[in-house]
């Protein structure tokens, strides 16, 4: 990466930490203060105690460090201490979830664009879905659907399904109809069928318009894991790790917790990246 | 006696808006026989590329009778009639050049796709260029390409927009005579829109002169010019006086109005 373009990402980084560092001295100073006083006060004991406290209120950015390379690089990884077991636990159902999500999407928006009467009666149905926060209603679905005899993982996937089919509906929809009229006209005149239509023309052309749906997908879905992990009191995953470090008041557990789920997503995202560029390229788009 | 191709009686292309109806075709009567050159000629708003897409069936006619091929437009169209050169090239961004061409073969599943494409993009001049994208090519290129497409599957009759309408002035007059080889070549019956009075002079056996509001025939001129043309056929007498008797059909469509 060439440095200007690397420099803008790296200020604001920069500019991030700062704050967050500062932020740590009044956040901490609950905590702090007699310790400052006790050790004789001045910026160096202020600055050493509030970024070192043991139970932070606000951790520093080298203690969360600190705890996801603790938590990550020194335990086994298929230990129940593991972030990175944890972190598989809420991303298998993630993935499970985007893929059934990502599915639903793509036939949803066929349909739609296909018949006009779906259009007319789903659309709504699905734009209601998602003003529902998800927080009232996963808990409900998780019940529901664990009554079913459904594996946990499914049960769990179905919430981040329930969030990420609807950008790829949207999505899918707008990008089947984005053929000019055209190119629908010369599919006329071959008298092609509406099959034929979709394969060869609809779904190409849909193509740039799927990956920035599904990108958009796969961050909230995961969203939607941990969230399917709250109301179970689930003891793995990324949830579970929340949810522990928030009974125990463990603030370190919970921002490493958050740290490695963030990067998670940046890499999944990245890698939704590589592959459209891949396939873009693939189907002749100019470079 | 050639066969007649297209058999128009007394057509009539109606739509109703919210201003009242729009007479976008009125007593359209024309007759189109194999292996003729036929070029629509007139002003914006004539119904010139109305009645080519009617031809088409991508317009429904609402007066009259419109056969094709002894057949009525909708029956053609299903049976695939004609080959359908639009305005713009309509290339598909994700296919390159021979998958283009190839479009219309895999959709009607014809045999020996991979001989016809490499036929057809010999007979445009485009040989060579089987792997490129449309966006590696000139527009000029891209129209080709198309009408390499609209002749994959050998059909008998061919349907042009105003192919050449967005290209330059040099770039057409190349691609007008290599349009007129490819008639002589394959022997296709070929109905062709256009606003240029030497094109159609240069291109056609037959022009029909139409005029607007409401759209209709005004005239309807033979070319007597021969076969083999030439671009400098269009500085003889013979050429201008017809491209002057086209000019003065058009002017008498456009005398009641302004």
């Amino acid at each position: 990466m060439r440095i200007e373009r690397a420099l803008p990402i790296l200020t604001v980084t920069l500019l991030l930490f700062v704050i967050w560092y500062l932020a740590c001295i009044p956040m901490n100073a609950v905590l702090t203060t007699p310790k400052i006083q006790a050790a004789g006060g001045g910026l160096f004991n202020t600055l050493a105690l509030s970024w070192n406290e043991g139970r932070p209120v606000l951790p520093s950015p080298h203690q969360v460090l600190r705890e996801v390379w603790n938590t990550t690089a020194l335990v086994a990884p298929w230990s129940i201490k593991s972030l990175l077991w944890h972190l598989w636990v809420t991303l298998s159902s993630t993935l499970v979830g985007f893929v059934i999500g990502g599915f639903l999407g793509v036939v949803l928006a066929i349909g739609i664009v296909h018949v006009g009467s779906l259009d007319k009666s789903l659309m709504p149905w699905i734009i209601a879905s998602q003003t529902i926060p998800i927080l009232a209603i996963a808990p409900m679905l998780i019940v529901v659907l664990g009554k079913t005899g459904l594996p946990a993982i499914i049960t769990k996937a179905s919430i981040s399904a329930y969030l990420c089919f609807f950008p790829v509906t949207i999505g899918m929809v707008k990008g089947l109809r984005s053929p000019d009229v055209i190119a629908l006209d010369l599919m006329r005149t071959y008298h092609a069928s509406a099959w034929q239509t979709l394969l060869k023309l609809r779904l190409p052309a849909s193509v740039p318009f799927l990956f920035a749906s599904l990108k958009v997908s796969v961050a909230i879905a995961l969203t939607g894991a941990i969230v399917a992990e709250l109301p179970t009191g689930a003891v793995a995953g990324i949830g579970a790790r929340l949810l522990n470090g928030s009974y125990y008041g463990n603030t370190l557990q919970i921002w490493a917790a958050l740290f490695v789920a963030a990067f998670a997503v940046a890499t999944l995202v990245w890698a939704l990246g590589l592959f459209e560029r891949i396939s873009l390229a693939r189907m002749g788009e100019k470079p | 006696m050639a066969e007649t191709v297209i058999a128009a009686h007394d057509v009539g292309l109606t739509y109703q808006t919210d201003d009242g109806p729009v007479f976008a075709l009125t007593n359209i009567s024309l007759d189109v026989a194999e292996g003729e050159f036929v070029s629509l000629i007139g002003p914006s708003g004539c119904g010139k590329t109305t009645l080519l897409r009617a031809i088409a069936d991508l317009e429904k006619t609402t007066q009259g009778s419109l056969h094709v091929n002894g057949m009525t437009a909708q029956e053609a169209r299903l049976a695939r009639a004609y080959g359908y050169v639009f305005q713009a090239p309509a290339l598909f961004a994700w296919r390159n050049v021979e998958r283009n061409v190839a479009l219309p073969l895999e959709i009607m599943g014809v045999e020996d796709a991979g001989g016809r494409v490499a036929r057809n993009l010999e007979l445009v001049n485009l040989k060579g260029f089987e792997k490129k994208f449309p966006w590696q090519l000139s527009g000029g290129m891209q129209q080709r390409v198309s009408i390499a497409r609209a002749l994959a599957f050998d059909p008998k009759l061919l349907l042009m927009d105003e192919p050449f309408g967005a290209l330059d002035e040099i770039v057409r007059d190349k691609l007008n005579q290599q349009l007129l080889d490819l008639w002589a070549r394959t022997k296709k019956t070929i109905v062709f829109v256009t606003h240029s009075i030497p094109e159609a002079v240069f291109l056609s056996s037959k022009i029909v002169v139409m005029s607007p509001r409401p759209g209709r025939i005004i005239d309807v001129i033979d070319v007597g010019l021969p076969k083999d043309r030439k671009l400098d056929i269009r500085e003889t007498p013979e050429f201008l006086k017809i491209a002057h008797r086209v000019r003065e059909g058009l002017k008498a469509g456009h005398s009641y109005e302004d």
